[in-house]
């Protein structure tokens, strides 16, 4: 287990010449929160095993200014936009995976239009296509059998039309993926899209991670699996808020497959 | 005296139908006070979906009950518009059912229209109770009270009264073909109203004649009567669904528009080889008002969204806010809109052609900052609508107005903002520390 991270960045690429396969881009979530940065590494440890050749931008990346534009701020939006596209461009970026949806969908749908054109694949995506290309190889183990229910993060689901490559892994994982009375295109959202995530909530009769943990928590899951840093999150708290956190885990698949394949 | 009827007919006609036109064109008035949009991509897949989704209902059916039974008065009432240009015909002519004359077609016809018109009153009597006696959730919400409550029971009883005159008239007809009475040869076939007419038994010749002549022309009127309630109502959606459709949203649900205006700034911002202190060009385009804070701001296809709303509550029964208690209900931004809207347009109708300043707008007077920031952008709202609105657009609208225009998000927001404008993430980080993860174990 626990072997050294390879975490090469586009400047050492580009120092040496070369171009990887894809750029992981890994967002704020993914570099600065706790919770968050463990499915990033999780994921890394996935590429590392596959020998993906990728690289990050660490440094030279910054929020794709997707909680700015939801909050109102096009002006911050864009600013932030225009210097990702120029770090993106100059090094002649083909092909970028993202483990959040929020990435994933303004850099794929909003930064075209600001001159930044990219094939964009969110991190499940990404990982059904190294599995179908036979580049990893998966077995349940730990996960055989589990009860898993999914929760679709709707910047990839609604806003984007993604839902069958996370079901797709779980179901490659041997687990029993059962899905809430909420799924798919009618699935509930965790409550933290539209810049919510930053701020505290409206007033009302409770928080919307609250209503979509109860309806997770009804499927009567050993793990509730996301796609995406922020529904971690709120699922998380979701889950500490009804004292089930000894029962019931939240876990990104790329978390799930990294422990099935004990990375 | 002869063409008295005739001439009767003739007058109600062009009176409604006059009166029909002009609601429309103010409708058009109204639509086209927003914002240019230019939308004549994609043709071929801006008519499959109207095909589809106002057509060809694919969206009602996500819910069944209210599909099915929504398919059955839709059928029936493009279907019934067949016999209405035979009563019209029959009206400005004076004759009698004037189609007859096809034969076994019409015998057929007559007798689907009359099951049709049967399945539509059971229609309407279950949509009644769902709103009435059932009580169905969507329909109590605080937007629901007062004129949209009953204007979608009106809509019922109008239905319910015009096919219960069809069924009368076809009985009474019947009848008199049956006694032979002049004028009313023997055409149409009445598995319905055949039902009815033994009730009529032993009624003189006249006296039906009334009748039938009475449920027809009731019937008609009642058309026209419908025909100009519409633009008062939430049943303008039987016209608009189908632009509404067409002009619907393309791209994916998650993508927002960049907005043109930023963009040219930005860039002026980031090019080196700009002057600071250099003269705007002679063409620039004057800054435009960030956002929306009043309907003028909106796009005329948010506009059209707006009269096309049902108020059927399918986005609100989905939207995550509402569902957990907040004042936010897409529905009611789709209603305040229609309501600021014609608001407008009657204070430009007023004042000779020219909005006055009345001291209210859309912002703050509709809608509230608290409905505004409770939105999670999920889009929930969207995929539920059965007729492709899009309440979202307009939420970000009024968001970019309120911190883009007034610096008003609210504090937490401002802090968000804050940390990404200096340390390029939304969190008080620093970017040097962007890769630390790599070497913690
Ligand atoms: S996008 Fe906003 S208004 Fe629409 S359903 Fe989601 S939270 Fe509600
Ligand atoms: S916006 Fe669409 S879903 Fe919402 S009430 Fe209007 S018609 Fe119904």
């Amino acid at each position: 287990m626990a072997s050294e991270l390879k975490v090469p960045t586009m400047a050492e690429f580009f120092a040496s010449g070369t171009v990887p396969e894809v750029l992981f881009w890994v967002g704020c979530a993914g570099s600065f929160d706790d919770r968050a940065k463990k499915i990033t590494k999780a994921f890394v440890k996935i590429l590392n095993k596959a020998n993906v050749s990728f690289a990050v931008l660490g440094t030279e990346e910054s929020c794709t200014g997707d909680p700015a534009k939801r909050a109102g701020n096009e002006f911050l939006f864009q600013m932030q936009a225009v210097t990702n596209i120029e770090v993106l461009n100059a090094y002649e970026i083909k092909k970028i995976v993202t483990a959040c949806p929020h990435c994933f969908n303004t850099i794929k749908n909003e930064y075209p239009g600001l001159g930044g054109n990219y094939e964009v694949v969110h991190h499940t995506q990404f990982l059904k296509d190294l599995l179908s290309e036979g580049r990893i190889s998966m077995e349940g183990g730990s996960f055989k059998g589990k009860r898993i229910t999914f929760h679709d993060p709707c910047y990839l689901g609604r806003a984007n039309g993604v839902y069958e490559a996370p079901r797709d892994l779980i179901r490659k994982l041997d687990a029993e993926l059962i899905e809430m009375k909420s799924c798919k295109q009618r699935g509930l959202c965790c409550g933290a899209g539209g810049a919510q995530m930053f701020k505290e909530p409206e007033k009302g009769d409770k928080d919307v991670n609250i209503e979509r943990t109860e309806q997770a928590l009804e499927t009567k899951p050993e793990i509730i699996a996301a796609g995406c840093p922020f529904c971690n999150t709120m699922m998380t708290d979701g889950v500490k808020n009804k004292e089930k956190e000894d029962d019931v885990a939240v876990m990104d698949i790329a978390e799930m497959i990294a422990a099935a394949e004990d990375l | 005296m002869q063409y008295l009827p005739n001439v009767i007919f003739v007058i109600l006609l062009i009176a409604g139908i006059g009166f029909f036109v002009r609601n429309v064109s103010k409708l058009k008035r109204n639509i086209f006070l927003g914002k240019e949009e230019s939308l004549t991509d994609d043709k071929p897949q801006r008519w499959k979906n109207m095909a589809m989704i106002a057509l060809g209902q694919s969206k009602m059916v996500v819910r069944p009950i209210a599909g099915a039974l929504h398919i059955i008065v839709y059928v029936g009432f493009v279907i019934i518009n067949i016999e209405v240009l035979e009563i019209i015909l029959d009206g400005i002519f004076g004759t009698h059912r004037m189609f007859a004359v096809l034969g076994p077609v019409y015998d057929f016809l007559i007798g689907s229209f009359e099951v049709l018109a049967l399945l539509v009153i059971v229609a309407v009597i279950v949509f009644w109770m769902r709103r009435n006696v059932i009580k169905l959730k969507r329909f109590f919400k605080p937007e629901m009270e007062g004129w949209p409550k009953n204007d979608g029971n009106m809509i019922l009883y109008i239905e319910l009264v015009l096919m219960v005159l069809f069924l009368t008239m076809n009985g009474a007809d019947y009848q008199l073909q049956q006694m032979g009475a002049d004028h009313y040869a023997a055409a149409g076939a009445f598995p319905v109203s055949g039902m009815i007419a033994p009730m009529f038994e032993g009624m003189p010749i006249p006296s039906l004649v009334l009748l039938e002549r009475t449920a027809w022309w009731l019937h008609i009127a009642g058309i026209l009567f419908f025909l100009n309630y519409l633009y008062y109502s939430k049943h303008l959606h039987i016209l608009l669904a189908f632009p509404n459709t067409y002009y619907g949203k393309l791209t994916p649900k998650g993508q927002f528009k960049n907005l043109q205006s930023v963009t040219d700034e930005v860039k002026m911002m980031m090019d080196p080889d700009a002057d600071p202190y250099a003269e705007p060009a002679e063409d620039a385009a004057v800054p435009d008002k960030f956002g929306a804070s009043d309907v003028q701001d909106l796009s005329w296809v948010q506009l059209l969204n707006a009269y096309t709303c049902t108020e059927c509550g399918r986005c609100t029964s989905e939207c995550p806010a509402n569902q957990t208690g907040k004042k936010l209900s897409p529905r009611k931004i789709m209603m305040d809109t229609r309501d600021r809207l014609e608001e407008v347009g009657k204070n430009i109708d007023a004042n000779k052609g020219e909005f006055k300043d009345d001291g209210k707008q859309l912002l703050n007077d509709y809608i509230t900052p608290e409905e505004l920031w409770a939105c999670t952008s999920c889009n929930a709202c969207v995929q539920a609508c059965p007729i492709s609105i899009d309440p979202l657009s307009i939420i970000m609208d009024m968001r970019q107005y309120l911190v883009m225009e007034q610096s008003a998000a609210p504090t937490d927001l401002n802090n968000m903002m804050g940390n990404i404008e200096n340390n390029g993430a939304p969190w008080p980080f620093n970017q040097m520390d962007r890769l630390n993860w790599s070497k913690e174990s």
